[in-house]
């Protein structure tokens, strides 16, 4: 009993994870599977057929890289547009800018749904043709939105006086943003065309309604899991997932190194007070 | 050392009838002020009297709303901040947080073309004694080390003149006062004119040959710290600038050399060259430690000649070097007296009777039309 209440708290957590990982961990167990009949759903016999033929079930890879080559021109784009547009909102005065300001949030408040349905009554109406330019048109309408206010953030944390110095330091209004501006603000925007890679990567509900025949990964894994889904898909959700861990795991470990090169070079103060101290300390 | 730029074409910085307004808010008004090529200029004043925009309107970071600003014979109006041979240290320092201190120093070098900086970095870290730090980040140094960077960044464009604005703000007090000889040092070395914007009076009377108090976007005084200490001529430097103790009353007449002062049924005398005062409302000033304070019983003692004023201890500090009394004088107001410890016992205790005087020729006299509280609540 005694025990129980002193690790209460870790032996929840471990639920909590579990519960989080366990859905992940079938996909994974279940890339090894060779199912019986059409769906891969219980285990029956360990195989790497899905791994050495990735692309063996017809259509399985041709629509991943569709949504690959999507999601990185839709975050190219979305990127360079919403960068722009973070910049003229924190930087300029001008009219009509706390509308656009309220107005940039609203893809991200808008239900999917409704704003896949508008945007097929939209194209609907002005004949045109569904397919990769419009689920790309979608795709960066709302990752747009995420850039914006992602890098409004990084800009609004910086302080301006940085950029006097540079200007100071004779450099011109070009030269400012290519060595000072730009590097400062360069994290969040990478950081925020990886969030919209993978939102866009990952969307299906506004995908689907402007597809047009065209068939993105989660388009395709929907059509395939009424027939039964083939396990090429749980191989390529496998190395999704690990692809996602890794930049996650080099990410920390980025900060990590950072954060331990600071502690371990001593912040050695003007005054020899510091090592007077350390010495009396030993 | 060996690290010594050497500026030999320093000039004087000429502002001529300088004037910002924001809106309807006049920030500067109308400054004309020359300051001498080489000097270590501090410009002191509360926040908000406009001593920052203008080191920004010589840095090139703010416009004029009127006004010229001339380098020797130059004039840099017109100049965008990247094109002035004036460089900045900022408040809070505002060093490149994703470059190294020795890209930092660098910069403004390289911004100007120059392709090999070494030699010329290393000199300048070694001058600012950080030479061992060039490829760590500001973020892994010291505040003090983080200011020297700073200085030697601006520094290195030998800079016609060098702004600092609040330079020691972010530092405690004990590596301040360091900063403070440090900063003299390095400005005695490269010889380059400092202008120096600070609300630390003690911190502009230690640094500066020359003091300009500030007030409402105007200079109220300008001079050696120890001449407007001593004379100040408004009673707002009288009060911002160290502590004064000031009686008003009313200009009476004169005897030979001084000015004669009725206050509160009191006469005092005030050297007519140490009047500023044309109106008959005047404020008799003088300085806490110039006052000596005598019980009731040996006022006898008292010179002949001396300003005096009868009083009530009412507060005793006693502080190690010095013991402050205060005094409550009989129409209610409180003078402050300073006194050396030099004999060790014997001090006045509070409630006893004592008469304070001082020599006529410690005494100033200021214009009274305006009161004699301005500046008082400003003390940093």
């Amino acid at each position: 009993m005694h025990w129980l209440r002193k690790n209460l708290l870790g032996i929840i957590a471990i639920l909590v994870l579990v519960y989080l990982f366990i859905p992940i961990a079938v996909i994974m167990v279940l890339s090894f599977n060779k199912p019986q009949g059409k769906f891969n759903l219980s285990w029956n016999q360990f195989s790497t057929d899905a791994w050495t033929n990735l692309c063996g079930v017809p259509g399985v890879c041709s629509s991943f890289v569709k949504s690959i080559e999507i999601g990185i021109i839709a975050t190219l784009i979305a990127t360079a547009l919403g960068t722009m547009v973070a910049f003229a909102l924190v930087r300029y005065r001008f009219k009509g800018r706390s509308t656009t300001n309220l107005l940039i949030f609203m893809p991200m408040a808008t239900p999917e749904v409704v704003m896949g349905a508008s945007l097929l009554a939209l194209f609907l109406n002005l004949r045109f043709p569904l397919g990769e330019v419009t689920v790309l048109i979608a795709h960066i309408m709302f990752i747009i939105s995420f850039v914006v206010v992602t890098v409004k953030a990084r800009l609004q944390g910086m302080d301006p006086r940085i950029e006097e110095a540079a200007r100071d330091l004779y450099a011109d209004p070009r030269a400012v943003f290519r060595y000072v501006t730009f590097p400062l603000v360069l994290p969040g925007i990478l950081g925020a065309a990886l969030l919209g890679f993978s939102l866009s990567f990952d969307d299906f509900i506004i995908s689907y309604f402007n597809a047009g025949t065209l068939v993105t990964f989660p388009i395709y894994i929907w059509g395939a899991a009424q027939r039964g889904i083939p396990v090429q898909v749980n191989a390529l959700a496998t190395i999704v997932f690990l692809v996602a861990l890794s930049i996650v795991l080099i990410g920390q470990f980025v900060s990590y190194r950072r954060r331990k090169s600071l502690e371990s070079v001593p912040i050695i103060d003007d005054e020899a007070l510091t090592s007077v101290d350390a010495l009396s300390r030993s | 050392m060996a690290a010594s730029p050497g500026n030999l074409d320093v000039q004087d910085l000429h502002l001529q009838g300088l004037t910002k307004r924001f809106g309807d808010f006049v920030a500067v008004d109308n400054l004309d002020l020359t300051i001498p090529a080489g000097s270590f200029f501090a410009l002191l004043g509360a926040s908000g009297c406009g001593k920052t925009t203008t080191l920004r309107m010589v840095a090139g970071l703010e416009d004029p709303t009127e006004g010229t600003i001339s380098l020797g014979d130059a004039d840099i109006t017109k100049l965008r901040a990247f094109e002035r041979p004036v460089n900045t240290v900022f408040q809070s320092y505002a060093l490149f947080p994703h470059l190294d201190i020795f890209e930092n120093v660098a910069f403004g070098l390289r911004r100007r073309g120059i392709k090999d900086v070494q030699k010329q970095v290393e000199d300048m870290l070694e001058l600012v004694e950080l030479s061992t730090m060039a490829r760590r980040k500001p973020s892994q140094l010291s505040g003090g080390q983080q200011q020297r960077v700073a200085v030697a960044r601006a520094l290195i464009n030998h800079p016609g003149v060098l702004l600092l604005d609040e330079p020691l703000g972010a530092l405690d007090l004990k590596l301040r006062r360091q900063m403070q000889i440090e900063l003299k040092r390095i400005q005695d070395e490269v010889g380059t004119t400092f202008v120096h914007v600070t609300h630390d009076q003690e911190e502009a009377m230690t640094m500066a040959d020359t003091v300009a108090v500030m007030n409402a976007g105007r200079i109220e005084q300008m001079g050696h710290p120890a001449d407007i200490y001593e004379l100040p001529r408004t009673v707002f430097v009288a009060n911002f600038l160290g502590q004064s103790n000031l009686i008003a009353g009313k200009r009476t007449g004169v005897s030979g050399d001084d000015v004669v002062v009725e206050a509160r049924g009191l006469t005092f005398l005030v050297p007519s060259d140490r009047c500023s005062c044309t109106t008959e409302d005047m404020i008799v000033g003088v300085r806490p430690e110039k006052l000596t304070i005598l019980d009731k019983a040996d006022e006898g003692q008292v010179p002949e000649g001396h300003n005096r004023v009868p009083g009530r201890v009412t507060d005793v500090s006693y502080t190690g070097v010095s013991t402050q009394y205060l005094v409550d004088t009989p129409w209610g107001q409180e003078l402050g007296v300073f006194e050396q410890n030099v004999v060790v016992g014997d001090r006045c205790d509070v409630g006893d009777e004592v008469v304070l005087h001082w020599a006529p020729a410690h005494t100033f006299g200021l214009d009274g039309s305006a009161g004699a509280t301005a500046g008082s609540e400003l003390e940093d």
